[in-house]
């Protein structure tokens, strides 16, 4: 397996995401200029203020050379892995549905909590079902985490399977609809999440759970 | 007669400094030169009343790799690899606007740290503020935490730890200490200092506008008073996103080897950096301001020299590599601009297109500037005043809570969640885990270990003795994680130090600083020093704040602070006899006074060796070391971190002497409350006082027993948010 990590101007976690996916397989960065994804087997659009988050996060990067590249790469089915403002840029770019908001509190949260593989649970049943469900262990850290999007998207995300990840119930840190930490595309090829999976790959620093997430990307999307 | 005041003295300069500076020039200085030498003369570049204090540290050590003369210092931690740090003040931008005071706080320290070659791998912040129950505190509060996040979590630097007092002498000039680490390869590091004749000066970064002028001889260098609005436009904007370009930028740029040295645009803009660069080399620098990046068009060269516009940076390069520079800023999207040259002229002269604007020996610019002598006298006892918030006649169980509920000692939860503590893949032991931050240095196979202390409440009841606490307290920190020093950086908040008392504090401050660092072997590599924090009702409580960096050789072996195993005894190590004399109860009772017993350093030295060595053999449950509020606070601490109950008797601190009171609440030096096999730990030397178990803190100590549950204290412990947030809506 390939990794190719995006770096944006402003890109602040790209290089832990790097670190996570050499321990899967081959990884190097592409420099936001860069047009050409060839021999890369996967993506990731990482986290950090690409651009300063200047005018709305993600709104600038999302126009980016990279950006062209990686949203050919999807539509051909190579699996895409958008953390924090890696999510903003791809749902910026139409990627992903929704959008991310301000968090509730107004306020950057830094917090270690505990996600659920939400695959195909509505948040109805979620809540009764998440107790027995492995969760993951995963630190989040952002200021416009809250995900959005209009009632009826929601419900057309829930009954397709689209949502990838929530938070366990009571410990939402950014007051996101029905408890969303990320969602898929339609082709389950490009999945988005706020939480930082790239530092939960090292028992050191707190959890490897994240590990789980890239081996999840992976194996979703059709190699290039 | 007139009441027009001369231009000097409106920037800050004394007659006398007027006439040396007449005479250092055998003319009278033109406004660009007056404004220059107005900047690099004031207390904030000049440290004209301090400097010869400072003389009396320690900062030479076999780690040392950079030690106070460079941006910021740096020790060894092997393998090639150095670590970098220093800690810095931006107090008084802070108290006029505390967002962005704050956030450009964490930028210029950052800058610093980069400077050397280093890339910033973690922050830490040392905050001062009035008491909670004014409105002004929690503004200054509220806005100086979410401008450290501004900056630092823009940058994907990991805020790691810190610490925020209250205590009314801040209230009208708080505190934002910021400490930034940074690791480098030693022989990719640059100094400061300009050299080779000929070579281009390149000026990197953020263009250059009309904010922060003067803000290093107005803002830093005078107390805080009425129409401090005025002061407003002194205050500079941060641009996290620019510095982010720029660090990446400066960091290409020595790895490729195309940097002779590198310097940081901080205080006094161009005129310090150009200055000091010149002076550290002893060679001359040429400016040309009309090559300078403007924000505005239309500004005057002494604008232009003095400006503090933020992210900038300032490289000299050989002229063969410039072509190679700018393409690498152009990379980056950042400012690139050739804009003079070093000279062999022992001058610094400011041109502006072909005509000469300034031109001044450095020697007389960065080197003249009288230094005096203080003028310290004793204050004739407690000079700040005491207010009572805390029935002297409470229960043991209703002191706790209240000492656990003081702001001062609650979790400081609320504003460390507004950081990020995890980027960058270093942070073993996060805020609140354990009693020093802990970072992995893979690069060198080992780990580091940080902290930084400064009760300043302590230091006001005895400066000598308070300053000594402080460094132990660092140094007990890194202990309880297994981590040995390698250096301290300090920042001195200070008051007037033309006033008598001020300057006594600040005297026997340093000279406590200097003689516990000689005690423990660590040296002092850098460091800085606020003067003038006053505000109407007189200066701040003195505020040395250390940090102190240590290396542990595995950071598997880590324990934190949480008692995490039931049956497993607690301990007591060191020499510990805790005093209500300055404590946070004598605060809250309104019982504040001068004097603390005097600290024996050698003890808790080797209290520190022992603990160290337990925590590397993996001999400890947990080790937390006993500081405000008590051994009954540091018991609450360690049972609602791992929830679980615990229960002990006071009887061995009775048996040296203590009361009942003074064992429960009273503070001091040198303990250290530790939990793991009893056997073990009385094998070197502990003294078991208890035992880690059920839902309780339940303590024996005599008259002044208590039982509590764990869940009251967490009550207590977690209860800033609602003092901040609700007070806010009021």
């Amino acid at each position: 397996m390939r990794w190719g990590v995006l770096q944006f101007p402003g890109s602040c976690d790209e290089r832990d995401a790097l670190h996570a996916c050499s321990l899967l397989g081959e990884a190097r960065l592409v420099w936001h200029e860069e047009r050409d994804l060839s021999g890369i087997d996967a993506v990731v659009v990482p986290g950090g203020f690409s651009y300063g988050d200047y005018l709305r996060a993600g709104a600038i990067a999302r126009f980016s050379p990279a950006m062209e590249a990686v949203a050919e790469f999807a539509a051909a089915g190579g699996p895409v892995l958008g953390i924090c403002n890696g999510f903003q840029v791809l749902c910026e770019a139409g990627l992903l549905p929704g959008a991310l908001l301000l968090n509730e509190s107004t306020r950057f949260t830094c917090r270690q909590l505990n996600l659920i593989p939400a695959d195909g649970t509505k948040s109805s049943a979620y809540a009764r079902i998440s107790s027995r469900r492995p969760t993951l262990s995963i630190p989040a850290k952002h200021g416009e985490g809250r995900y959005y999007a209009p009632g009826e998207v929601l419900d057309r995300l829930e009954e397709n399977g689209q949502v990838a990840y929530r938070y366990v119930p009571g410990q939402n840190p950014n007051g996101s609809a029905r408890d969303i930490a990320g969602v898929r595309n339609e082709a389950r090829n490009v999945v988005g999440l706020m939480p930082h999976p790239e530092h939960a790959v090292d028992p050191l620093t707190g959890s490897t759970d994240g590990l789980k997430i890239f081996e999840a990307v992976a194996a979703a999307g059709v190699p290039a | 007669m007139t009441v027009e005041v001369a231009k000097h003295r409106e920037l800050g300069l004394t007659d006398s400094e007027f006439e040396l500076i007449c005479e250092k020039l055998g003319r009278t200085p033109n406004d660009v030169e007056l404004a220059m030498f107005s900047l690099l003369w004031s207390e904030h570049c000049a440290y004209k009343h301090s400097r010869k204090l400072l003389r009396r540290l320690p900062t030479e050590g076999e780690r040392v790799v950079m030690g106070p003369g460079e941006n910021a210092g740096a020790v060894d931690i092997g393998n090639g690899y150095a670590i970098a740090f220093k800690v810095e003040s931006h107090n008084h931008p802070s108290a006029v606007e505390p967002f962005q005071g704050a956030a450009t706080g964490v930028g210029g320290i950052l800058r610093d740290v980069f400077a050397l070659g280093a890339r910033p791998i973690a922050i830490l912040d040392s905050l001062r503020f009035g008491e909670l129950d004014s409105l002004r505190s929690r503004h200054l509060l509220d806005g100086a935490v979410r401008g450290i996040g501004h900056y630092g979590n823009s940058i994907g630097v990991a805020n790691v730890g810190g610490e925020i007092y209250f205590e009314a002498p801040y209230e009208h000039n708080c505190l934002v200490n910021a400490m930034c680490i940074g690791i480098a390869k030693q022989d990719e590091m640059v100094r400061a200092a300009a050299a080779g004749v000929g070579n281009a000066i390149v000026l990197m970064g953020a263009s250059t506008g009309r904010d922060g002028i003067g803000g290093a001889s107005v803002l830093a260098s005078a107390e805080l008073g009425d129409g401090d609005e005025a002061k407003r436009p002194t205050v500079q904007i941060g641009d996290p996103f620019e510095e982010s370009k720029v660090l990446e930028c400066c960091l290409e740029l020595l790895e490729k080897g195309l940097l002779v040295s590198l310097q940081d645009l901080g205080a006094a803009g161009l005129t310090s950096s150009a200055g000091e660069m010149a002076s550290a080399g002893g060679v001359g620098i040429d400016l040309d301001v009309a090559k300078v990046p403007l924000r505005e068009a239309d500004m005057e060269p002494f604008e232009i020299m003095v400006s503090e516009s933020q992210e900038r940076m300032l490289g000299v390069v050989e002229p063969a590599k410039v072509g190679e520079v700018l393409a690498v800023c152009e990379k980056w999207q950042t400012g690139g601009a050739e804009i003079g040259v070093v000279t062999d002229s022992g001058q610094v002269r400011v041109l502006q297109g072909d005509e000469v604007v300034g031109d001044m020996p450095v020697e007389a610019l960065v080197d003249g500037c009288p230094l005096y002598d203080l003028s310290p006298a004793e204050p004739d006892g407690w000079i700040y005043g005491n207010r009572a918030t805390l029935d002297p006649g409470a229960s043991s169980e209703e002191t706790l809570l209240a000492l656990l509920a003081s702001p001062s000692v609650a979790s400081k939860r609320w504003a460390f969640e507004q950081y990020d503590s995890v980027v960058g893949s270093r942070t073993v032991r996060r805020p609140e885990a354990a009693d020093a931050a802990v970072l992995q240095i893979p690069e060198a196979g080992n780990a580091i270990a940080v902290s930084i202390d400064g009760n300043g409440r302590r230091v006001a009841c005895d400066p000598y003795a308070g300053t000594i606490e402080a460094v132990l307290e660092c140094a007990q920190n890194l202990a309880c994680v297994g981590a040995e020093p390698l250096g301290l950086t300090n920042c001195l908040n200070f008051g007037n130090p033309e006033k008598p008392a001020p300057a006594w504090q600040l005297d026997r401050a340093v000279s406590g600083l200097a003689d516990v660092c000689n005690a423990l072997g660590v040296p002092v590599v850098g460091g800085n020093v606020s003067l003038y924090n006053e505000g109407p009702e007189g200066p701040i409580y003195p505020t040395p704040v250390v940090g102190m960096v240590g290396e542990l050789p595995d950071p598997a072996k880590v324990s934190g602070s949480a008692f995490i195993r039931e049956g497993d005894a607690i301990a007591l190590l060191g020499p510990f006899t805790p005093a209500l004399a300055g404590s946070e109860l004598a605060k809250l009772r309104g019982e504040l006074g001068a004097g603390l017993p005097q600290p024996n350093v050698a003890a808790v030295s080797a209290a520190c060796t022992t603990v160290r060595e337990a925590v590397r053999a993996g001999k400890l449950s947990s080790a937390h070391d006993i500081s405000d509020g008590g051994l009954a606070c540091a018991l609450a601490e360690c049972a609602i971190a791992g929830r679980i109950g615990c229960s002990v008797d006071v009887q061995p601190l009775r048996e040296r002497g203590c009361s009942p009171e003074d064992a429960l609440f009273g503070e001091g030096p040198g303990g250290f409350l530790l939990s793991g096999d009893r056997e073990t730990l009385e094998s070197f030397g502990a003294t078991t006082i208890g035992e880690v178990g059920g839902t309780t803190v339940e303590v024996a100590a005599g008259d002044r027993s208590f039982t509590v549950s764990v869940g009251t204290t967490e009550g207590a412990w977690l209860s800033l948010p609602g003092q901040i947030e609700i007070r806010a809506d009021n």
